[in-house]
């Protein structure tokens, strides 16, 4: 804003090329999100790619906003996990612990093992090896949620199931995210396994609070009125996450047991308050994923994203054939949970950022982005293949008539 | 009421569901956004929801209007039934209540409040359409009916100290 007495010209020109590129972005990212919504599938792929095509060495480079870009992207990861734990409430992470198990382990072992194989195969190294394992790993609960209402697949028996292979795979988060962040973060070996008991206490107390005394809490830090709860919850999340990162714990672990500590109903306000916010800046996070990437590695990994997309869509196949059969499920159930799990996405592109901050070739960046491009297309797509095929041969007219009158 | 089959949805809310008599699966998703999701299935496919119907808060409630069976508010607490505007609610006689040792007559419910005792459970077993006289005690449950402000009255009348 011309203020004309601390703004030089130069300073001028650099707003107006700083308004002109963010808002050149996020309009293209409408047309993106507006093309994903015509397609039916989930807009990450293509917020992806659309950051894929600005990058350095990309068609149309950027390089004026990039640090405004890149602060939104760190909020965008921020308002991601922040959401992700108040998807859940304390309770029904605990709660639903004993019935997720063994699926959840099963889940785990199975979608890990092969990133991290991969990696190794790949010459990564073990360290970003296990970034990739946790790439492979976490189906897109974002994508889930959406295939479920636009398919109108929410009362199917084998929801649930689904359900609770995501509600392991948050709480696996809740492990896994402080141990990679303390690997990205912490330095030495030492400093790493501090960081590491710190994180892993600090959940544990999050946990414990919530399930004991979350709704309370929750409430007492709760007023009526809508803005004075997004300037609280936006204020604690990014103080904790700020104060996570500076004990080298990473900021998406605090924001994600912020998240975790805000239960009942706050939590569903906060949700509805959030998502307007989080849609902006995970966008503006994903587009940065793809800006900081190297379009020109792309074609090198190509082969083994598409191999590693194979084997870990068969893996999330595994898992639902599993938990669909252990809770009498039918086979085409079983395809339409296998065909909601198969997507890869927010997650996984979070724990390769985390990667790639760690010390993560360009690599890492290259084959998450060209995973999640894949998964992420196809899963949806599968969805409504499998939606076709499952869909009961009759219209859904009822003969409930007839039977009432033979009564 | 036929059996009705609860299941928790984490992150989505909490799905009630029943199987009908030609073999249907039933049910309503309740999401934590107060939104409703009917669904229906077919009988030969009972995994699979064959319809889904969408209701906001208020369609949900002219769904149940419209079906002309009774509302069960399980908001907080105390019981009520609500039927074409009569309101049922149980409430109970707490220590300390001023109408303790005190009649239905002596207290002029009926009067005071427009609503009636119709009828009174204690330990000792039901007592349906307690007599004037019927003398409170502590632990007493009222079962009232009147509009939403006469039982409401009532239940200041209970509390009042």
């Amino acid at each position: 804003m011309p203020c004309g007495r601390c703004c030089s010209s130069r300073d001028v020109t650099h707003t107006v090329q700083v308004l002109l590129e963010v808002g050149g972005v996020l309009a293209l990212l409408a047309v993106m999100a507006r093309l994903a919504g015509r397609l039916s599938v989930s807009p990450i792929p293509l917020y992806l790619a659309a950051g894929l095509a600005f990058g350095d060495g990309g068609l149309l480079p950027l390089d004026i906003s990039e640090e405004f870009v890149s602060t939104g992207a760190e909020l965008g990861v921020i308002l991601l996990l922040l959401m992700l734990g108040l998807e859940y409430s304390g309770r029904e992470l605990t709660g639903n612990l004993k019935r997720a198990t063994p699926i959840g382990v099963f889940d785990l072992v199975l979608n890990f093992t092969p990133g991290y194989v991969a990696g190794l195969v790949l010459g990564l190294g073990v360290t970003t090896s296990l970034f990739l394992g946790g790439v492979t790993y976490i189906s897109s609960s974002g994508v889930v949620a959406k295939v479920l209402s636009d398919l109108g697949w929410t009362g199917n028996r084998e929801t649930p199931v689904v359900l609770s292979v995501l509600v392991f795979e948050d709480l696996a988060m809740a492990v896994i995210l402080p141990v990679l962040g303390a690997i990205a973060l912490g330095g030495s070996v030492t400093g790493a396994a501090i960081s590491v008991v710190v994180a892993l206490g600090a959940v544990g107390l999050t946990l414990w609070l919530s399930v004991r005394h979350g709704e309370r809490l929750s409430a007492a830090a709760f007023s009526d009125s809508d803005e004075v709860n997004l300037l609280t919850i936006m204020g604690i999340a990014l103080l904790v996450a700020g104060a996570a990162e500076a004990i080298h714990v990473s900021a998406a672990v605090g924001a994600f047991l912020v998240g975790i500590g805000i239960s009942g109903p706050a939590a569903h306000r906060a949700e509805t308050l959030l998502s307007p916010l989080r849609d902006l800046f995970a966008a503006v996070f994903f587009v940065f994923f793809g800006l900081s990437t190297d379009p020109s590695v792309l074609p090198g990994v190509a082969i083994p994203v598409l191999v590693l997309g194979a084997v870990t869509m068969l893996t999330k196949v595994a898992v639902a054939w599993f938990g669909g059969a252990r809770n009498g499920i039918s086979r085409r159930g079983r395809w339409r949970a296998a065909a909601l799990l198969a997507a890869r996405g927010e997650f996984s592109i979070i724990i390769a950022a985390l990667g790639v901050t760690a010390g993560g070739s360009g690599r890492l960046s290259a084959i998450a982005a060209g995973y999640v491009l894949l998964t992420a297309t196809l899963g949806p797509v599968a969805a409504r293949v499998v939606d076709g095929w499952s869909a009961p041969p009759k219209p859904a007219t009822t003969t409930g008539a007839a039977h009432a009158g033979s009564r | 009421m036929g059996h009705l089959n609860e299941t928790a949805l984490p992150g989505i809310g909490q799905r009630v569901e029943f199987t009908t008599d030609e073999g249907r699966r039933v049910g309503v998703v309740q999401h934590h956004t107060g939104r409703r999701e009917v669904f229906v299935c077919s009988p030969d496919d009972p995994d699979r929801s064959q319809l889904t119907v969408r209701l906001s808060e208020d369609e949900a409630h002219s769904l149940v209007e419209s079906l002309g069976v009774l509302q069960i508010d399980e908001g907080q607490g105390p019981r009520t039934y609500e039927v074409e505007g009569l309101v049922f609610e149980w409430l109970e006689v707490e220590p300390g209540s001023p109408t303790v040792g005190h009649s239905i007559a002596d207290l002029a419910i009926r009067t005071r409040t427009g609503a009636s005792v119709v009828a009174v459970l204690r330990e000792s077993g039901p007592v349906p359409a307690p007599e004037p006289e019927f003398v409170l005690d502590v632990g007493d449950t009222l079962v009232v009916a009147g509009t939403t402000a006469g039982v409401d009255a009532v239940r200041a009348l209970l509390q009042l100290t």
